[in-house]
């Protein structure tokens, strides 16, 4: 199908890019894309691909509008308190681009719905902030072979990176398991910048768009870490680990499971979070 | 001996990496750590030997963005 002629003008900055042109922005037309919470990632990641004209966003998040999340959510608006974020974030992707589809599913990912789900869909971001779910997110993207983009955040510190499915590090070739519930606080307990989760989202929304016109170099085998308070980009090289429990030569896991965390017996908040 | 840690040269008194986590005050259960870009096995990390030059990455766990849980 053609564009009309409003589209061609909406997207007339994306396809006067030589890497982008006609074609390229009818592939992100055709994309569809899982964005797995609609939070502080999940913000700008699908206000962008939404504003990039995304074909088929899917949103999953089983949390209603909090107002500490309005610090840097910014999908969400004050009037959306109480609301499920899933249809605020709908709302809001609808109103900047009528083209986008939006599927939203105000549920929980867990082992028994994620394959099904991620089945649908071309690519997977990670928008998610504690360890079970992100670790179940690595692991359904490899059994059900999407590429993933993986993000986190916390105080001033963000990282992301992307994983592409037996051919670039996972990430459990960097973290083979959870953490012990309690060693690495979350976002509530410890405190996020607002203004982190939008660059690391926009970074991963970047990296996905990459993914689909296929350009550029994607962020594989390699963290990208940003320190906010020096202002400090690293990059740091991974590689596929043979002894990766999921993608490694002798894998131990083989069916999707939704890990839960062993309790620890030291206070988080006595080891400090080194800052690099 | 002058290592680098996470990109910059630090000089520690340290022999072994579970030495210097702990002079750290890092907790080995919340980093990955990559030394001379290979990743070491959570279990041998205590036990791992550090030498003049070793160029090691701390990775943390990092959650963010939704609360799902």
């Amino acid at each position: 199908m053609a564009f009309t002629e409003e589209q061609l003008v909406r997207y007339s900055r994306h396809i006067i890019l030589s890497e982008v042109g006609g074609k390229g922005q009818k592939k992100i037309r055709q994309a569809k894309v899982l964005v797995v919470g609609a939070g502080g990632l999940g913000a700008p990641i699908s206000l962008y691909l939404a504003a990039a004209g995304i074909g088929t966003i899917g949103l999953i998040d089983g949390d209603a509008v909090d107002l500490t999340n309005l610090q840097r959510q910014i999908i969400h608006h004050t009037a959306d308190i109480g609301r499920p974020k899933v249809l605020s974030a709908q709302e809001k992707i609808k109103d900047l681009n009528p083209d986008v589809e939006v599927i939203p599913y105000q549920k929980l990912l867990d082992a028994e719905n994620a394959i099904e789900i991620f089945n649908d869909y071309e690519y997977v971001i990670d928008g998610t902030d504690n360890f079970p779910t992100k670790f179940l997110i690595n692991d359904a993207s490899y059994f059900a072979k999407k590429p993933l983009i993986h993000g986190g955040i916390l105080r001033f510190d963000g990282q992301l990176f992307t994983i592409i499915p037996d051919e670039s590090a996972c990430y459990r070739c960097v973290f083979p398991k959870l953490p012990p519930q309690g060693v690495v606080p979350s976002c509530q307990e410890a405190g996020v910048l607002g203004a982190l989760a939008g660059l690391i989202g926009t970074l991963q929304a970047t990296e996905v768009l990459k993914l689909i016109l296929g350009v550029g170099n994607p962020l594989t085998n390699r963290i990208l870490t940003y320190h906010a308070l020096q202002t400090l980009f690293r990059e740091i090289a991974i590689k596929k680990n043979p002894s990766c429990p999921l993608c490694g030569l002798d894998p131990t896991i083989k069916t999707l499971e939704m890990e839960v965390q062993e309790v620890c017996d030291f206070d988080p908040l006595e080891t400090a979070h080194k800052d690099h | 001996m002058f290592v680098k840690i996470n990109g910059k040269k630090e000089d520690i008194q340290e022999t072994t990496l579970g030495a210097l986590l702990k002079s750290k005050k890092i907790e080995p259960q919340m980093v990955s750590v990559e030394l001379n870009d290979q990743m070491i096995d959570r279990e041998n990390i205590n036990d791992t030997l550090l030498q003049k030059g070793d160029s090691l990455e701390f990775l943390f766990f990092m959650g963010g963005g939704s609360g799902l849980s």
